[in-house]
């Protein structure tokens, strides 16, 4: 509530929003030009990403010019809180809808294309020759139409004690090395505030690198592919999206290191880190859910 | 102690309103966001309603008259996307917008900037989605639900359709967090939470609704998109996924949507009723906790929407038992409606007219899904025009309504003169009568068996069909009084007072009719004499 001692910080009028939604428009055609095949929309859609990053760095340095000015009085920090925390929630839900789509397909629709419990009738007169177990190496297609089928059978699925192991460390570890980092700041300690930052972002680049490598080694070596089927298609769409927000955050990240080494941010006022920091540590979540639930069991 | 520092590094005084196109473009105001998204909501209005004129031209008689069945199926498509996500959802936060700060004692919403993208997102999604009947294989006609996989057999349009989708997602979210962030950030000191005025209410829980189910529907399009273009197989049963797991994803983002767009009706008449029976409402605590308790629940009904589609039964009873449970919460408001009209000194000007066609209407809406919440009687209503007949109960004399009641409840405060009340009643009347010729006859057909989203029918149901069509049409030229009504009230008329309405409470009826451009600068004292209640 209004009991600070300046008034809450009103924008002027700005150009970003519109840039904003302009660039999102020529991404979104872009992307659907491509999608139907037309060559001339991958150019947009580059031209519309470009378009995003300028509005993302201009909308940014307005805000962080504002935040240095002194603009922001402790009520805008407090908005900016609620909406960081409702927008990690809304980023929780949107993956709640692909881990219930593993769930449903692991625990109900796998099993009754097997057979079991109302699926019988599937199963015995469209694909009689199916087995439901899990990871799914062969889908129903496969055992009809053998080598034509649309699904192409797995050879093997990535074994979790491997490097999926490794990434979890990676990430566990870049949880502590951001605690640490928030803890020098606090302490208005700046060099090892930026070391252990710089950590982080690394330890979550060497992450995408280790994901990226195992994703070229299930192509070449696995047969394990988006078209292989449901597995396939679960173990990509979870892995890429977190993969996806993975290098999102270690960018967030690395602004924020380029920030704390030309001195920004102060022991008791530091938001943007604190928000990046919140954005990471939901980012190991879900690669602890996926660990578990699409690698391990 | 706060005039200055709102335009702190320039030189303009307090009032200065920014001009030209700019104005609107870079807008940062949240009543100019708020008249933005309340114009935009209109125009899509009359373009799902001319797109409804021709569902109801084509239907006037058995056989085929005006369109092919393939452009038919469009319509009703995109009718249901451009009503729900372009006229019913923006109409809630342009009310939000302008209301919300104004009755918590707020300068503005918390985060102008990101008010402004949520706003002009919605012009260019509606582009997207609208530019697919100029492409190949047309423009969605699958129904407004999506579902795979006959979704998927969409020409072109597909993509954009998707897109589209995830690109009003990302305005749902960001106006959601807006005003989450500004009711819990922003309120005047002694505005407590049991001091919020039911509005304000209803419009945090629906943003929780926004925030929790829009990025669910994000991910059941996104399965939708790598299904159709990187080979994936989640609703493909030969590749062991599943079509019956859209349905479930799509409805689990659906059924909340529902009350995304009722909850803000619910919140306007919960205002418009104490000020016409001039009594305070009655059991505000307990309309807080029922909208509560409608939202919470809403999470757990979504297979209502799919009795028929072969789940176990014991998916079968606990929805329906859950669904049942909705209509206690549900209750307590429609008595505490007529409970706060008891014994009242009502007056029954036009925005009281609306509210209370929605108390009537509504129920009646709700009263027919409780007979399709059952579910071994909804095999028989699945998809015939009684499920028509439901949901355009409930949407349009139980939203549009209570949508419409707050424009004329609000805009004299907005424009700074009274509407003219002998066309606010025409159009209450024309609209309520005709409304009824419109829906009421589809439970009968729907009844006897005429099935939805079909362009012909059985010669039996020939002479309803005329009589809805003959309701439609009325229905929608009724709607230009209100384009009529609105503008004439723009341009003058009878200087409104700044309470506006003899019995009208709330921080809103503070300041001066119009509100000065920033509404408060210096946040006002509440106390339990000025609160709503």
């Amino acid at each position: 509530m209004s009991n600070s001692q300046d008034a809450y910080f009103i924008p002027e009028p700005s150009r970003w929003p519109i840039v904003g939604t302009l660039a999102l428009f020529i991404t979104f055609i872009g992307g659907a030009m491509m999608l139907n095949g037309s060559g001339f929309g991958t150019f947009i859609l580059g031209f519309g990403i470009a378009a995003i990053v300028y509005m993302f760095s201009g909308w940014f340095s307005d805000v962080i010019g504002e935040s240095l000015s002194g603009s922001y009085n402790k009520q805008v920090d407090i908005s900016f809180r609620w909406g960081m925390s409702w927008f990690i929630f809304s980023e929780v839900m949107f993956f709640a809808a692909f881990f219930g789509a593993l769930f449903y397909i692991r625990v109900l629709s796998v099993p009754w294309l097997g057979g079991e419990g109302a699926g019988f009738a599937t199963n015995m007169f469209l694909w009689p020759d199916f087995q439901a177990v899990w990871p799914l190496l062969t889908t129903p297609d496969m055992t009809l139409a053998g080598v034509d089928t649309k699904y192409l059978a797995i050879k093997e699925v990535i074994p979790a004690f491997d490097v999926p192991l490794v990434n979890t460390i990676l990430l566990l570890s870049s949880g502590v090395t951001v605690t640490l980092a928030h803890h020098a700041l606090k302490k208005d300690e700046r060099a090892p505030l930026c070391w252990w930052l710089a950590a982080t972002v690394l330890l979550g680049f060497v992450f995408v690198f280790f994901q990226m490598e195992e994703y070229a080694h299930a192509y070449h070596e696995l047969d394990l592919t988006m078209k292989s089927g449901v597995y396939g298609s679960t173990f990509f769409m979870l892995t890429g999206f977190h993969g996806f927000h993975v290098t999102m955050g270690a960018t967030m990240l690395l602004v924020i290191l380029v920030r704390s080494m030309k001195g920004h941010f102060s022991a008791k006022d530091h938001f943007a880190f604190e928000g990046v920091a919140w954005y990471w540590h939901f980012v190991d979540v879900v690669w602890l859910g996926l660990y578990v639930f699409v690698y391990w069991i | 102690m706060s005039e200055a520092v709102i335009h702190d590094d320039h030189d303009d005084h307090h009032d200065h309103k920014p001009t030209g196109i700019g104005r609107w473009l870079f807008s940062t105001n949240h009543k100019d966001i708020g008249t933005m998204y309340l114009v935009f909501s209109l125009i899509m209005f009359f373009i799902g309603g001319a797109m409804a004129m021709v569902i109801r031209a084509e239907l006037f008689q058995p056989g085929m008259q005006f369109v092919d069945p393939q452009f038919f199926n469009s319509m009703t498509t995109v009718h249901a996307l451009v009503m729900i996500f372009g006229a019913v959802m923006p109409a809630g936060v342009g009310l939000a917008n302008w209301m919300i700060p104004m009755m918590i004692g707020a300068p503005d919403m918390a985060m102008p900037r990101m008010n402004n993208m949520s706003f002009w997102i919605l012009p260019f999604a509606f582009t997207l989605l609208l530019s697919t009947f100029f492409m190949q294989g047309g423009a969605p006609a699958g129904g407004w639900t999506m579902y795979p996989p006959l979704v998927l057999q969409l020409g072109d349009g597909f993509p954009f359709l998707i897109f589209a989708v995830h690109f009003l997602g990302i305005s749902s979210i960001m106006g959601a967090i807006n005003i989450i962030a500004t009711v819990f950030n922003m309120r005047a000191p002694g505005m407590t939470f049991m001091r919020l005025p039911l509005f304000v209410w209803t419009w945090i829980i629906t943003a929780f609704l926004l925030i929790a189910a829009m990025p669910v529907l994000a991910g059941a399009v996104t399965m939708l998109l790598t299904d159709r273009f990187f080979g994936t197989a989640f609703f493909d049963a030969a590749g062991g996924g599943d079509p019956v797991l859209f349905q479930h994803v799509f409805w689990f983002f659906g059924h909340p949507e529902v009350y995304i767009l009722v909850l803000p009706s619910f919140g306007i008449i919960s205002q418009i009723i104490p000020t016409f029976a001039r009594k305070p409402l009655f059991g505000y605590a307990s309309m807080v906790y029922a909208t509560a308790s409608i939202a919470f629940l809403s999470f757990f009904v979504w297979a209502h929407h799919m009795f028929t589609v072969g789940m176990p039964l014991a998916g079968e009873l606990f929805f329906m038992y859950a669904t049942m449970a909705i209509a206690v919460p549900t209750g307590v408001k429609v008595f505490n409606w007529t409970a706060t009209m008891w014994k009242g000194s009502m007056t029954f000007e036009t925005p009281m007219l609306f509210a209370i066609g929605v108390l009537f209407m509504f129920t009646l809406g709700g009263f027919s899904g409780l007979m399709m919440g059952i579910t071994p009687v909804d095999f028989q209503y699945h998809d015939t025009y009684f499920i028509v007949a439901h949901f355009h109960y409930v949407l349009v004399p139980g939203i549009v309504f209570g949508i419409i009641s707050g424009v004329y409840y609000w805009m004299p405060k907005w424009t700074g003169y009274m509407y003219d009340e002998k066309l606010g009643k025409l159009h209450f009347w024309t609209s309520a009568i005709s409304v009824n010729v419109l829906f009421f006859p589809m439970h009968f057909i729907g009844l006897a068996g005429m099935p939805r989203r079909i362009p012909d029918y059985s010669t039996q149901f020939t002479d309803w069909n005329m009589i809805i069509s003959i309701g439609g049409f009325a229905f929608g030229l009724s709607q230009l009084i209100l384009v009529w009504v609105v503008i004439k009230c723009i341009r003058g008329g009878e200087k409104a007072t700044d309470e506006v309405w003899e019995g009208a409470h709330g921080l809103e009826f503070t300041l001066p009719s119009p509100p000065p451009f920033h509404s408060f600068t210096t946040p006002p004292e509440v106390t339990d004499a000025t609160a709503h209640s």
